[in-house]
């Protein structure tokens, strides 16, 4: 690492605005906050004294427990907003929000929002950091550098490898955040599913489009299911789950072409049987457990570094 | 505002593309008329009347935009029709066609005759209302075109949504012809469209942003194209975006289809990537497209496939604009950057000034069949006076439009109308 980096940024807005520098160093704060949580007494005062506001416009069990529990082990104070929906025309707008909060001084806002460059928003009106939780179908950067952090555990290293994930890479903010930055990191992502969820000039994002899955996941050292909203169909974007099941999804016979000591993803929750048999989600490949293990490390690292850095 | 006086406009460059006239030149207004056109410095100005000298400006027909919404009635807290007119005089417009999407929707010679009230009590701009196709633009059945058309209508259109029933507007092109009324369509199909917020491409995938492909408007112009050409009539084409939408106008019109197109600034002027990091000053419908797309409307404009320059003039509040992208009302202001962002096409030889007015002035006029357009003695003294090096930069202080949801706040612009006239009362004069 540069002796004269610096952790710069006051948000967490996307995998976009991050440079490589600045994911290694994330990558390497959550590899020493990840004992933490491994200690009979989970808490450390880092954050003692700075407020956390979970601000959730749509539903989310484990990124915003993993988010909460990252903050309590550094005791911060947290609170939840738990909004149903935003709307310009009833309630309150996002900016009236902002300027709410901003009255009463937190330090970090951590918010999911189903539009879109939400944080964006929030970050122009607000005096306190905003993480992204994950925006509409934009980004949801704390996934991918979960998920990033996990493969560089598994596999010693991110560039070179070859990555595959399937699903729906149109609708999923998962899938844009990793193809940005395994990319970033060097390795190669190929991506395969529909061909009505594989969203226009996704290759200028530098992923790799496959006709198949089988295509992707030759020769991958990670696959990635990504999960799939049941709803889709009635778009219609794909006929049936049966058929998604059997053209798309991640089996045994499916992995055999991967490398033997391929690692198998899952950003959760799992729809078992339809993206992912349920051999394959707790087989010994499967990494899924460790990702959710690492969330909650590489977000106590994201509010540390966000909030300056100062001396552990 | 003044009352008509006897004006002199002494030696400006008189553009005047339907007399053929590119040259120095004055004119003597008086009683409301081009009561004579000569060579410079040839006419003299009555005792009662008042000369200005017009050195290095544009003398030119007054300007006509076939596309705004005025908003008003129902909607007068986004712009008024004195408001509204009021932008288009500073911007150099002497007369606007108002879109019928008003809340009532102008589909009724009430609504007609209110606006035409109110704009003839504001006195800044003549105004001509577009009634709706459909009976509140729901798409099921006609307006009653002959009552709108009494009342002084001189379009219809359903603009801000489509016509989705192909039998629906194909009545429309029929129907209108009864009535001498244009045809304009608001080219979208929207199954294609619905929930997209900005152009489809990479540029959407990073943003996270629903898209709009370039064909949900090609493929309705064909539909509009084809059904035009099968009832003969004539169809007018709305704010195309895209370089599928040139191609199919340029051909219809090798074949000798009635068929006439307008464009907007932002479409020759933006590409999606102003949208940036979710600026929804840059979200209109259609979207903003790609560069290639704006090098084919440009073509269009040159070649004289696109026939006009209209604004779509669509005033929204911050409470539209202030919020989530995907949630942001479509539409900006346009009235008062028009000219300079035509002319900017002039700079850049895309367009020769005489082109400019036939898009801006001469061309609008002969496609809604409406006077203007010349500056023939004896015709009505709408004009418009461009000082073309005229350098402003585009701040929110001076928007005169109710509401400022332009993309083009703090741009440096050049060019830009200083004196407005219609039938010979000044409208707007441009503070030294």
């Amino acid at each position: 690492m540069d002796a004269k980096y610096r952790f710069q940024h006051k948000h967490i807005l996307g995998i976009d605005e991050l440079s490589v520098h600045d994911i290694n160093f994330i990558l390497d704060s959550a590899e020493s906050f990840k004992e933490i949580s491994q200690r009979p007494i989970k808490k450390v005062p880092t954050l003692r004294g700075k407020t956390v506001i979970h601000l959730f416009f749509e539903p989310s069990t484990r990124t915003r427990l993993s988010f909460e529990i990252a903050a309590k082990r550094m005791s911060a104070d947290t609170f939840n907003i738990a909004a149903s929906t935003s709307s310009a025309t009833k309630g309150e707008t996002l900016i009236d929000t902002a300027k709410n909060l901003t009255s009463m001084n937190p330090d970090i806002i951590i918010i999911r929002h189903s539009s879109s460059g939400s944080p964006h928003l929030l970050a122009k009106h607000i005096k306190a950091s905003v993480i992204n939780a994950g925006d509409g179908t934009h980004e949801h950067p704390s996934q991918a550098l979960l998920d990033m952090m996990t493969v560089r555990e598994k596999k010693g290293k991110i560039e070179g490898l070859k990555i595959a994930i399937v699903g729906d890479i149109s609708h999923s903010r998962v899938a844009h955040s990793n193809i940005i930055g395994f990319t970033k990191m060097g390795a190669r992502v190929h991506v395969s599913g529909p061909a009505t969820l594989i969203p226009q000039g996704i290759e200028q994002m530098g992923a790799i489009v496959c006709r198949n899955p089988a295509e992707a996941v030759k020769d991958a050292d990670v696959v990635m299911a990504l999960r799939i909203q049941k709803e889709r169909q009635l778009d219609p974007l794909f006929p049936s789950l049966r058929e998604y099941a059997s053209f798309f999804g991640i089996n045994r016979e499916l992995l055999q072409s991967a490398k033997p000591d391929a690692i198998i993803m899952h950003p959760g929750p799992i729809n078992r049987g339809v993206e992912m048999t349920h051999d394959v989600a707790d087989g010994e490949q499967s990494v899924i457990m460790d990702q959710v293990t690492n969330g909650v490390a590489v977000r106590m690292a994201l509010l540390y570094l966000i909030m300056g850095g100062e001396e552990r | 505002m003044t009352s008509p006086q006897t004006l002199l406009l002494q030696n400006g460059r008189i553009i005047d593309p339907a007399n053929n006239l590119d040259g120095p030149g004055d004119l003597l207004l008086a009683n409301g008329v081009i009561q004579r056109r000569g060579k410079a410095g040839s006419l003299s100005c009555p005792d009662n009347g008042k000369t200005i000298d017009l050195r290095g400006k544009w003398l030119v027909p007054g300007l006509i935009d076939m596309h705004v919404h005025l908003r008003e009635p129902g909607e007068e807290y986004k712009e008024t029709i004195a408001s509204g007119t009021k932008a288009a005089a500073a911007g150099g417009f002497t007369a606007v066609a108002c879109m019928p999407n008003t809340k009532p929707v102008n589909d009724n010679q009430a609504v007609t005759s209110l606006i035409l009230t109110r704009a003839a009590a504001a006195g800044y701009a003549r105004v001509y209302p577009v009634g709706a196709i459909s009976n509140g633009s729901r798409g099921t059945e006609l307006a009653e075109y002959g009552e709108l058309k009494k009342a002084g209508a001189v379009a219809v259109s359903d603009d801000g949504r489509p016509v989705v029933n192909s039998q629906l507007m194909r009545r429309a092109l029929e129907y209108s012809g009864n009535h001498d009324l244009l045809a304009i369509s608001h080219a979208e199909e929207v199954s294609l469209s619905e929930n997209g917020v900005m152009n489809e491409g990479a540029l959407s995938t990073r943003l996270g942003l629903r898209g709009i492909p370039s064909a949900a408007e090609s493929i309705m112009i064909y539909r509009d194209l084809a059904l035009a050409e099968y009832v003969n009539r004539p169809i007018h084409i709305a704010h195309i975006s895209a370089r599928e939408s040139v191609d199919l106008i340029r051909r219809a019109k090798k074949k000798g289809c009635k068929v006439t197109a307008e464009t907007a600034p932002h479409y020759f002027t933006l590409t999606e990537e102003a949208v940036g990091l979710y600026n929804t000053r840059a979200k209109m419908n259609p979207p903003l497209r790609t560069a290639d797309d704006v090098a084919a409307i440009r073509d269009g404009l040159r070649d004289g496939t696109i026939d006009a320059i209209a604004t779509d003039h669509a005033p929204h509040s911050v409470m539209e604009k202030d919020v989530e992208f995907d949630q942001a009302a479509n539409g900006i202001i346009g009235l008062e950057t028009a000219v300079p962002l035509a002319m900017a096409l002039v700079r850049e030889n895309v367009l020769s000034p005489v082109r400019l007015i036939e898009l801006l002035s001469v061309n609008p006029a002969r496609i809604l069949g409406v006077g203007g357009g010349t500056l023939s003695e004896g015709s009505p003294a709408d004009i418009t006076v461009i000082d073309p090096e005229k350098i402003f930069v585009y701040t929110k202080e001076r928007v005169v439009s109710k509401n400022s949801n332009s993309p083009f706040l703090g741009w440096e612009l050049t060019g830009k109308a200083v004196l407005t006239l219609v039938a010979g009362k000044i409208t707007f004069s441009e503070p030294e």
